[in-house]
């Protein structure tokens, strides 16, 4: 209970340093800079904006780099959706608020404290930009607006919760397969019944025909039965299936899994983190360069950012709840070496300098993590014997470069270094 | 080795040659043991047969079906909140402190992901000096007790504490109210601040009295001490300054008051080096085998009752030389006594008497005999203290006395357990419902104390507690919790606080505590929670305090009383006689000790250091009595002896003790500790059974560990089998294993005693092993016999050494070892860190009687006979020289042999050789041939007979979850059918290399180590990179092969280790040569 509580008390107090750094950010920006730079004010609803192609796509730009954190045009991420913004505000009133949102709603006007009532949070201060280049992304979100393209808004489709992850409906499955199975016995007792007491009562009557009697007193002869090419068929079929599933089942065993790509318990899209939005890999699994373990997020770790992005996504509700339960996200573990082999991430990230994309394929285009390399021994001594060994600069390896280089004219591989010995990865 | 005639053998077993051992000794594992039927019954010859192999198939079939239904999905759990300080995978340190009453240890903890996986010791300290013992490294597996008590309890029943403390708080308050007298009894407390919160306590309750006694007492030390100084203490010993030294049956280097630091100290004067060819002489005196007499240059059995008229002998003739009055007791004769008396004076100064009697008239005695030599300011101190034994016997006997009287209406037992471990606890725990307040705080209800009790609070493990300690005057120790409570217990401090209606948590008490009297000893830290955070850091803090300081652990100081020495003497004369008679030792144990610890499977796996033993106690005897009464001890069996003790009787297995004084017997402390109706201590403690002799030590003035009269031991007619593993692994009569010269030869010769095979036989006349290959090793492997080698290469181990490489080549590493036999106690630290680091399983009483113990190190013990015309096993004439045989400690793991006999031999190549020297086992390749453990000359290879986790068979800490607890996440635990054996802790050596990588350098030298290099309290194994020309392993190593004295085991059959050894120098006078 205690612990609940103190992680609340830790989330609020992380939120509070957010808001209180970007209010400190503001007051390092406001000075000496008084007013906007006296662009002319052009009146009507639409007259600022530029319908020109160069001005449009350096307002792509702009939003990519600025606003998508927060903003998308048709929906509402962060902040409000902004198709037909420019219709709603007056330009020069939005080049003001965008530049400086919370001096706007602390001077009262009255749409912009409704907004903040809404969202209840302070859009960053965009002092930075030239009123033109406000302009220009206002003349895109005009563009998207009439003509929305239709690629990359991947924030639209895991919007409101339309990918819930479906209930288990597995108990269901088992009480489906379980009555027809009580049906199928059922059924089958019914007709057993129905065949014996047929028996007994033709074996009451006297007069029957030949093909009857031989009915009547047809004897299951097991020997036919268990070397009839059916019987033989279903147990070597039965035998196949089970000998695969105990093969397959042991391959995983030993990491062999190609491919695997299990449901997590928060649909967490690396497509969306890594790829568009280009986090570094790092930034979360933040310990890959320091220990063996690259670090599975927890919670703590998507409060870093989600703490004021898309807070009411289902989805960040569902961590919200983890982090008031004090319950860790029991995230299902896709790479998995058997105990007996050892793998030291930092070795390979830290000191090899290798790219996680080497083992874990092309994280960026993931929606859901599948394990791309085969993970068996096979494979890294294969990836041993082919790569060298990233010893410049590192003084570790300055005398072995020195000797290898001696007596080869091969760069030095990691086989050379002992790579490929037993106890660098089993004990 | 050459003109020397020497035999070592490991056990009476051995030198009898018993028909078990010659038919064992060729084999790793003894034939047709019972697997179906492991646990020894075997009067039915148990046969697997066909029907048994279809029901397993049978079984495996299902299970396997079974197992297939579902895919496992493991899952990766991250924290909610990940604590700042954890990263996951890397392992945090944190410096705290072990006590156990009066022992004491500085230690460093290893937590992973926040719980504490292995103790190591913290060199910051000048007490301990980073060594630990086998007690301090197991006592991590008490955290991870599952019979631990899991809450507090009122008369059994677990409750909660707000409700036993509202009860206990109002019955002290009424109790006080009346004048009724409180008593909080306990062992030494080290921990100022702990004294001063039962000083708060006594304040809010005056009429409690803080009674201390030591279940292992030297009362009479402190005592003596008072009468002679006016100080109640135990002076400071140092053994480093000690040119001779003489010891009385004080077993300093095992178990005698803090065998940690005189180990370290002892040890610093006994190495010799290149630059110090001196080392100090011990003389033992004493009637069991100890491990200080088996350190000892000369050793003189005597019987108990000699002890007294022994020192008082040595009293005279020192007195003798000083021009002092002698005292009129029986002369005696004994061995070596009058040369002991000897070099004493001749040191002078340098020389100390100890005993570990504790009879007060000759601990005064040997006061006497300390200061004539000069002793005092010099090898001992009385003003710098040592606090670790501040046991009153008196006063807790008074306090049992009280108790039979009904004069005590509260006792609190502050961890401790009396009614097991005080000669009078019967007594005590029959009169015990006298008292209506009963307290105590041990970590489990059903003990023999706390089961008496009312109310059981428990403390929690000092790994989860708060705590300080100051053993030594001015030695400050700060321990600090490494984990959170497993269980609701709380600490006793805090019980003690919140009784006396204090609300400060003990933090706070103790930091206040701190501040107000330790702070202001030093000036370097202006601020406190500078000075604080460096403590608490460094574990220790240590200064050299003025007059003006008075510890908490100081009694007042009282004016000194004239020696009545002709009182002494009288009552020497009265109380030791020589008699023929047959007498009982009581002696405490390395492993077990008190036996406060005997729940701990660590503890009871590892062997004792001289007889072997595992797992439960016995009564050893000389051999000299075995022959007179037919006792035997074969492979594994022993006869059992009906012992009586005055009108008490009970059976034991008997042991032949070599070197134990004639007609004496000898029991162990610590066991006994077996289930009641009313008493539980644990499954594991009930396993090991044996019987508790606390209640055979009796009690005077002091507590006396002996027994001179009354003791008589007969055959019970029965045999039982011992769980011993000495005469397991044995070479085979190779007896160049031990290389050992005296310390004059070696000031002569520093190859002094060294062995050196020749082959013969071929053309070129006799020739080096070493130069005998099947390989062409005209090229040394490093230049190819081709090009010049690179600066480099020059620095290579092998280069520098001149050794032909046999195509070993290694440019990076070259592990290697060192282990100087010299400096070796064999204390068996390196044993108990090795099983906690490398996750090896325990395997219990019955399957080390199968001789299937699964130590990847251990230490062989070997007693030497010397003499003239013992060309063989003559088992007559070593009769003569069995009765006080020379004792060596070789410890030995997997010599990681660079032309390893077990790599070549295995079919499957599970053990191959790294390109760092070191000899890899890879236990999922291996297939259990057991080809590589045959092939293996030094036996060093373990087996894996059996699953040992998660089996009922084997119920220690590895068949529950929270015993697991305590395995390594680095190492695997190995399952059946694999061989295992010592890695050289590669887990440790990738760890360092990845860290070194990481930040762009090579290894510093000490910054890898194995784990029985960083247990051992004297320094004698050294561990490190031998390509590393400046590493202290390659430095000592570049010196001493070079010199000679260091030695390979078994160099002539060139399996070129990579563990070296010293030899062996004894400080003993070379007999003239008979003509």
């Amino acid at each position: 209970m205690s612990k609940s509580i103190s992680t609340r008390i830790l989330s609020f107090l992380f939120s509070f340093l957010l808001l209180g750094a970007l209010a400190f950010a503001q007051d390092n920006t406001q000075q000496g800079d008084g007013a906007t730079d006296g662009t002319a004010q052009t009146g009507g609803a639409t007259g600022g904006l530029s319908t020109d192609a160069a001005v449009i796509s350096k307002g792509e730009e702009l939003f990519n780099a600025n606003c998508k954190q927060c903003h998308a045009v048709q929906t509402k991420v962060v902040g409000p959706a902004l198709a037909k913004v420019y219709d709603r505000r007056e330009i020069p009133w939005l080049i003001n608020f965008i530049k400086y949102p919370q001096r706007t709603i602390e001077s009262g006007d009255e749409y912009a404290v409704a907004l903040y009532k809404q969202y209840n949070q302070y859009m960053p201060n965009h002092d930075f930009l030239k009123d033109d280049e406000v302009v220009a992304i206002l003349s895109w979100v005009k563009k998207e607006t009439d003509s929305p393209t239709k690629t990359k808004d991947v924030t639209t489709t895991t919007e409101d919760g339309q990918n819930l992850p479906k209930e288990s409906n597995s108990g269901l499955l088992v009480a489906i397969v379980a009555g027809l199975a009580t049906l199928l016995i059922v059924v089958l007792a019914v007709l057993a019944m129905l065949g014996s007491v047929l028996t007994k009562y033709l074996a009451k009557e006297k007069a029957l025909s030949e093909a009857d009697k031989v009915i009547l007193n047809q004897k299951i002869e097991w020997g036919k039965i268990l070397t009839s090419r059916g019987f033989v068929g279903i147990v070597t079929f039965v035998f196949i299936a089970l000998v695969l599933k105990v093969a397959t089942e042991s391959l995983i065993t030993i990491g062999v899994q190609q491919g695997y790509a299990p449901d997590q318990p928060i649909p967490f899209s690396h497509k969306l983190h890594a790829g568009q939005y280009e986090i570094d890999c790092k930034f979360c699994h933040n310990t890959v360069e320091k220990s063996k373990h690259a670090s599975i997020p927890g919670p703590y770790v998507c409060m870093n950012c989600h703490n004021a992005i898309k807070t009411t996504s289902p989805y960040m509700q569902q961590i919200f709840e983890y982090v008031e339960k004090d319950e860790p996200i029991k995230w299902v573990r896709v790479h998995n070496l058997p105990d007996l082999a050892y793998f030291n991430h930092a070795q390979h990230v830290k000191v090899a300098g290798l790219d996680c994309t080497n083992c874990h394929g092309n994280i960026k285009e993931m929606e859901v993590v599948q394990q791309v390399s085969l993970l068996t021994m096979g494979w890294c001594i294969d990836c041993h014997r082919k790569t060298e060994v990233n010893a410049k600069g590192n003084a570790y390896y300055d005398n072995i470069l020195e000797v290898h280089s001696k007596y080869s004219k091969q760069p030095m591989k990691v086989e050379n270094i002992g790579g490929l010995e037993c106890s660098k990865c089993h004990y | 080795m050459s003109d020397t005639k020497k035999f070592y053998w490991k056990g009476i077993e051995e030198l009898t040659n018993d028909i078990e051992v010659v038919k064992y000794a060729d084999k790793e594992f003894p034939e047709h043991l019972p697997i179906k039927d492991s646990f020894g019954d075997n009067s039915e010859e148990v046969k697997s047969n066909r029907r048994d192999f279809l029901k397993l198939m049978g079984f495996s079939v299902a299970a396997v079906s079974l197992a297939a239904c579902d895919t496992p999905v493991k899952h990766a759990i991250p924290y909610v909140v990940k604590p700042e300080e954890i990263t996951p995978g890397i392992p945090n340190y944190y410096a705290s402190t072990y006590t156990e009453g009066g022992d004491y240890c500085s230690i460093l903890v290893k937590t992973r992901e926040g719980r504490p996986i292995f103790i190591e010791g913290n060199t910051y300290s000048g007490v301990t000096f980073g060594g630990t013992s086998a007690r301090v490294n197991a006592s991590i597996m008490s955290l991870y007790d599952i019979e631990r008590a899991k809450n507090p309890s009122i008369n059994g029943k677990e409750s909660d504490w707000t409700k036993v403390d509202k009860e206990i708080s109002d019955k002290l308050a009424s109790i006080a109210q009346s004048g009724g007298q409180i008593r909080i009894v306990s062992n030494t407390i080290l921990s100022p601040s702990t004294k001063k919160v039962i000083a708060d306590f006594i304040a809010k309750y005056p009429t409690t009295v803080h009674v201390t006694y030591d279940p292992i007492s030297s009362s009479a030390i402190a005592q003596s001490n008072k009468t002679k100084f006016g100080k109640t203490v135990i002076p400071s010993y140092k053994f480093d300054k000690a040119n001779v030294i003489a010891s009385f049956g004080a077993d300093f280097l095992g178990t005698w008051i803090s065998p940690i630091e005189y180990a370290r100290q002892f040890a610093q004067n006994r190495k010799v080096n290149k630059d110090k060819k001196q080392m100090s002489r011990l003389f033992a005196f004493e009637s069991i085998m100890s491990l200080t007499g088996a350190n000892a240059d000369y050793r003189s059995p005597i019987k108990p009752s000699q002890e007294g008229l022994a020192v008082a002998k040595l009293y005279n003739l020192i007195a003798g030389k000083a021009g002092k009055p002698t005292i009129n007791t029986a002369d005696i004769k004994i061995p070596y006594l009058e040369k002991c008396a000897e070099e004493l004076w001749a040191s002078k100064e340098k020389a100390l008497v100890v005993s570990g009697s504790n009879d007060l008239e000759l601990q005064q005695l040997v006061n006497e005999i300390n200061e004539m030599l000069g002793g005092y300011g010099n090898t001992l101190d009385i003003n710098a203290p040592s606090y670790q034994r501040q046991g009153d016997d008196a006063k807790m006997a008074s306090f049992i006395k009280d108790v039979e009287a009904g004069n005590i209406k509260g006792a609190i037992f502050y961890n401790c357990n009396p009614v097991y471990d005080h000669p009078q606890g019967a007594n005590l725990g029959k009169n015990l419902n006298k008292v209506e307040l009963r307290v105590s705080t041990v970590d489990r209800a059903k003990s023999e104390t706390s089961s008496l009790c009312t109310y059981n609070c428990p403390d929690s493990h000092f790994l989860e507690s708060w705590n300080d300690a100051e053993p030594k005057k001015g030695f400050f120790s700060l321990g600090q919790p490494t984990i959170m409570t497993i269980f609701n217990t709380r600490q006793v401090q805090q019980s003690l606080l919140t009784w006396a209606g204090i609300t400060t948590d003990y933090l706070t008490y103790i930091r206040d505590f701190w501040k107000n009297n330790i702070f202001g000893l030093q000036s370097k830290e202006s601020e406190f929670e500078l000075f604080w955070k460096r403590c608490l850091h460094n574990g220790v803090f240590e200064t050299a305090v003025g007059d003006a300081y008075k510890s908490m652990n100081e009694t007042a100081t009282e004016a000194p009383t004239t020696i009545d020495l002709n009182a002494i003497a009288s009552e020497i004369s009265a109380e030791y006689k020589n008699t023929s008679g047959i007498e009982l030792v009581i002696y405490p144990k390395i492993l077990i000790g008190t036996g406060i610890e005997a729940n701990n499977p660590y503890i009871h796996d590892t062997p004792d250091p001289i007889s072997k033993m595992c797992w439960g106690n016995y009564v050893s005897i000389p051999l000299s009595m075995a022959n007179e009464m037919g006792f035997v001890n074969k492979e594994n069996k022993a006869n059992t002896a009906t012992v009586k003790i005055g009108n008490q009787e009970f059976n034991l297995p008997v042991f032949i003790q070599p070197g134990q004084a004639p007609k004496t017997i000898a029991i162990a402390l610590g066991y006994g500790r077996v289930n009641t109706d009313k008493v539980t201590v644990g499954k594991v403690a009930n396993e090991a059974g044996g019987i508790n002799m606390y209640s055979f030590a009796t009690l005077s003035n002091t507590v006396r560990y002996a027994q001179f009269t009354g003791v008589s031991i007969a055959d019970s007619g029965d045999w039982e089998r011992l769980a011993t593993t000495q005469t397991h692994s044995t070479f085979m009569g190779r007896e160049t294993i031990i290389q050992e010269a005296s310390l004059a030869q070696y000031q002569k010769d520093e190859q002094a005693g060294r062995f050196f095979p020749h082959i013969s036989g071929s053309i070129k006349g006799k020739r080096k092993p070493t130069d005998v290959s099947i390989w062409d090793i005209s090229s040394d492997g490093y230049s190819e016999g081709k090009e010049p080698k690179t600066e480099y290469e020059k620095t290579l181990w092998n280069a520098r050494r001149g050794i032909k490489a046999d195509i070993h080549k290694y440019t990076n590493h070259h592990w290697g070892m060192s282990i100087d036999l010299n400096s070796c106690i064999g204390c068996g630290a390196c044993i108990t860190a090795c099983h906690i680091e490398n996750n090896v399983a325990v395997v219990g009483k019955k399957e080390i009687i199968n001789r299937r113990e699964m130590h990847w190190i251990r230490i062989d013990r070997y007693y030497t006979s010397e003499g003239d015309g013992l060309e063989e096993r003559d088992f007559e004439k070593l009769a003569q020289v069995v009765e006080n045989p020379k004792v060596v400690f070789q410890p030995m793991m997997c010599q990681h042999c660079n032309n390893a006999p077990c790599e070549t031999v295995c079919p499957v190549a599970a053990t191959t050789h790294s390109s760092e020297g070191v000899n890899q086992m890879t236990y999922n390749r291996c297939i259990g041939t057991k080809y590589c453990a045959n092939n293996c000359p030094y036996k060093v290879r373990r087996f894996n007979w059996f699953k040992y986790y998660n089996n009922n068979e084997f119920d220690y800490n590895q068949n529950n979850d929270l015993g697991k607890m305590v395995l390594n996440p680095d190492v695997t635990v190995r399952s059946r059918g694999v061989m295992e054996k010592c890695s050289l802790c590669v887990q440790r050596i990738q760890a360092g290399k990845l860290k070194a990588k990481s930040e762009g350098r090579r290894p510093k030298d000490g910054e890898i180590t194995t784990a029985c290099a960083s247990a051992c309290p004297t320094e004698a194994i050294v561990f490190g990179d031998l390509n590393d020309v400046g590493a202290k392993v390659s430095v000592l190593l570049d010196y001493e092969v070079e010199k000679g004295r260091a030695y390979n085991v078994l160099d002539e059959i060139n399996t070129r280790p990579n563990v070296w050894y010293l030899t062996k120098i004894r400080n003993i006078d070379d007999e003239k040569k008979k003509a």
